[in-house]
């Protein structure tokens, strides 16, 4: 039985047994990374577009990887390599792109909604990379893999999502996949930073950073991302957002002792947290990473049509 | 021997005159003659069988855009007021955002010009408050006023600077000409692409919040009550915005207001699926928002229902929503939609029908909206009973961008008469002059 969603446009069109099912199939391909020859026939013939539309590394990368190594034949399309400057329209990159026959097209474009868009105009299936401050739910994926694979239960899970909310996509996938899974998340930030309706997503509102952190099992600091703030006055300053929201060691004293630190990268240090706290022993910000090109490749399985019973990795 | 029509058999509705009864109504040179019970009539006059019927004064719309000149590729006068009598709409106030703008007596002069030409519905034009609808200088406003504009406005830019606001306001008044605010102060309205609320956090667009509104609506009725100027508000959308509006009339400010068909419809939770077709300004708003405007209408703080129609060809919306053009239109669907309304018990036909008629006539002192001997003889036949879906496809305006395409509605305009003479018949189309 295949996959029920031809397209991941989204955490919101996702139930819990969906979420669960793909960290379940992510679970078996995390093991191909970890051999000496990591790649499997799996998607052999099979062609992903990789239509990157705003700058981008490690999604980018993560996604090539995911590619090769499931030996499906990756394109990658970027506004400097693409008709997009000459003034093509985005339906009309689609149909170009369409008619190439293409399996999967995986997007990442500055303007909410365009998975969205593009998926009711096109046959592939659309694999959302992240749209404007809207979704980027491989991400929330992949966070959520990578706390169960520390051995954490969603039941009891308490999250604290720290910075930007309103500006962030990552926030926003992450509060819809962690509290479907049954976990509790604390948003904190700055009130300019906080938008109207995040109660009704499932999230609870802290002003003092102390008390977000209190107990959690999860502190996930955000990008601060000062290029996108567009002359909107967020903050007062970087010095001061870093003394009120940013993560030191005497801070993170009040998560749970065996509290993991997160974020979504890229970190400006110093900033949403200390050198050390990124580089010590609760961070498994590198770990995410890693999570990334599993629940990736899992996601292109799916997206391809395999079955989430009858994994077929072997080589 | 000048033209002669007679109307029999119909629900004569004149909310503003206290009339609903069923009776005829004679059409002569242009005015109406009589009503009621009808006697001594010539022979070879004209009749129309209305049997079924609702017969209201012509309606009419204090806020369209049609898009000429400059833009004649979304619509034009033709089009637009061909549009306007296929939804029984006989008097249209077009908006002076056209490409060259209205802020000068010669793109007047065209306007008159082109709707002459077309014959179908009566264009008003509403000349702009300042020249290129930029705020700094004021426009030939007694000119303008002499070539036909019943209102200024710089629709779709709001007037940003309250000292330049309050110098329009009195300028105008000196003419008896109303100023039209879009109420938008921009530096809290960012670039926001929908209603600022619980669905732009589930979209993540850029939203603007109804404070942008509700804050230049304040500012303005401040100027209102200093210099006594007549004042309109466009599109009112959010509940803060109908509460000031209530609170002015009761003090006895010179204001009124309008309302759109959609923001009485719809909400702000249209725009979760990124349709580009419920991209509008101001944006559809929340629940609360479109009950408090309905309460505005049934109460009387909204004096005038408008479409704000706003033409954008499919290829100008089939992009992301954030790059959209704002906008939807809506002649060929408001009173179908409006009727919606009515089936509901949100509001009563009499209050619909007088906000489409006497209401909007009111606001910018147009003969228009009523049924008395000597009135203009514009009438609108309404069949209350036929179901339809609505399909963009057969509309006579040039755009489909209507976020009402497929709903399922009963009621629509079956006839239009403009000055005497029938210019639209349902389903046969347009009728040849």
């Amino acid at each position: 039985m295949a996959f029920a969603h031809k397209s991941l446009l989204g955490i919101a069109q996702l139930s819990t047994e969906d979420i669960i099912t793909i960290l379940n199939v992510s679970e078996t391909f995390h093991e191909i990374s970890l051999r000496r020859i990591k790649k499997v026939p799996t998607l052999r013939g099979k062609t992903v577009v990789n239509l990157f539309m705003e700058p981008s590394t490690r999604t980018r990368a993560s996604f090539e990887i995911a590619e090769k190594r499931l030996s499906a034949d990756g394109l990658n399309l970027s506004p400097s390599t693409s008709s997009v400057k000459k003034g093509e329209t985005l339906l009309d990159t689609a149909r170009n792109l369409q008619a190439m026959h293409p399996d999967i097209l995986v997007i990442r474009h500055r303007a909410a909604g365009s998975p969205h868009f593009l998926d009711k105009h096109i046959d592939a299936a659309v694999i959302n990379a992240g749209d404007g401050a809207h979704e980027h739910p491989t991400q929330a994926l992949l966070d959520a893999f990578t706390i169960r694979r520390q051995g954490k239960s969603f039941a009891r899970l308490e999250v604290a999502i720290i910075g930007d909310i309103a500006h962030s996509r990552v926030a926003r996938s992450n509060i819809l996949c962690l509290t479907r899974l049954g976990a509790k998340v604390r948003v904190c930030g700055p009130r300019t930073m906080l938008q109207p309706g995040l109660e009704k997503l499932g999230a609870t509102l802290y002003d003092r950073l102390d008390d977000a952190l209190e107990g959690v099992d999860v502190a996930m600091a955000l990008r601060v991302q000062l290029e996108r703030f567009g002359g909107d006055a967020l903050l007062a300053s970087t010095r001061e957002y870093a003394r009120q929201f940013g993560l030191n060691r005497q801070r993170l004293e009040r998560i749970k002792p065996d509290g993991l630190v997160m974020h979504p990268g890229p970190i400006n240090r110093g900033v949403e947290m200390e050198p050390d706290v990124a580089d010590g022993d609760r961070s498994v910000i590198l770990e995410q990473v890693t999570s990334g090109v599993a629940v990736r490749m899992a996601l292109l399985y799916l997206m391809a049509g395999g079955s989430p019973d009858s994994v077929t990795k072997e080589s | 021997m000048g033209s002669r029509l007679l109307i029999r058999g119909a629900r004569i509705l004149d909310p503003a005159g206290g009339v609903d009864e069923v009776g005829d109504l004679l059409l002569v040179d242009g005015k109406v003659e009589a009503l009621g019970a009808v006697g001594n009539i010539a022979e070879d006059t004209p009749e129309l069988d209305a049997k079924g019927l609702v017969a209201t004064p012509g309606l009419v719309d204090l806020h369209v855009h049609l898009r000429e000149p400059g833009e004649e590729y979304k619509e034009d006068i033709r089009s637009g007021s061909a549009a306007a009598v296929a939804g029984g709409f006989t008097t249209v106030c077009c908006m002076p955002n056209t490409q060259p703008p209205n802020d000068c007596r010669a793109v007047t002069d065209l306007i008159l010009n082109r709707a002459a030409e077309a014959g179908l519905a009566r264009v008003r034009p509403v000349a702009a408050i300042s020249m290129g609808l930029a705020g700094k200088a004021l426009t030939e406003m007694a000119e303008l006023r002499d070539s036909g504009a019943v209102a200024v406005s710089d629709d779709g830019h709001p007037v940003e600077n309250a000292g330049f606001m309050r110098r329009a306001l009195e300028y105008a008044s000196t003419f008896g000409l109303v100023v039209v605010n879009h109420c938008e102060d921009l530096s809290l309205s960012g670039r926001g692409a929908m209603n600022e609320g619980e669905s732009s956090t589930w979209t993540g667009l850029r939203a603007q919040p109804a404070a942008a509104e509700e804050v230049m609506l304040a500012r303005d009725l401040v100027l209102c009550r200093q210099t006594g100027a007549r004042y309109h508000a466009a599109h009112v959308s959010a509940a803060g915005s109908v509460e000031l509006v209530r609170r002015a009339k009761a003090d006895g400010l010179p204001v009124t207001a309008e309302v759109t068909v959609h923001h009485l419809l719809l909400t702000d939770r249209a725009c979760l699926d990124f349709d580009t077709h419920t991209k509008c300004n101001p944006p559809l708003r929340t629940e609360a928002d479109r009950l408090a405007c309905i309460a505005g209408v049934a109460d009387g703080t909204l004096d005038a229902i408008v479409t704000d129609h706003a033409p954008h060809t499919d290829n100008d919306k089939a992009v992301e929503f954030e790059d959209a053009p704002f906008g939807v239109i809506g002649l060929e669907t408001a009173l179908p939609a409006l009727l919606g309304l009515v089936e509901q018990g949100a509001l009563s036909l009499s209050t619909v029908i007088e906000r489409l008629t006497a209401g909007p006539a009111a606001c910018f002192g147009l003969d228009a909206g009523r049924l008395v001997p000597g009135a203009p003889a514009d009438v609108t036949l309404i069949d209350p009973a036929l179901r339809f879906t609505i399909r963009p496809e057969h509309f006579l305006s040039r755009s489909g961008n209507t976020p009402f395409a497929g709903w399922d509605v009963c009621g629509r305009a079956v006839a239009t008469i403009v000055a005497g003479r029938l210019v639209y018949r349902w389903p046969d189309g347009l009728v040849p002059g």
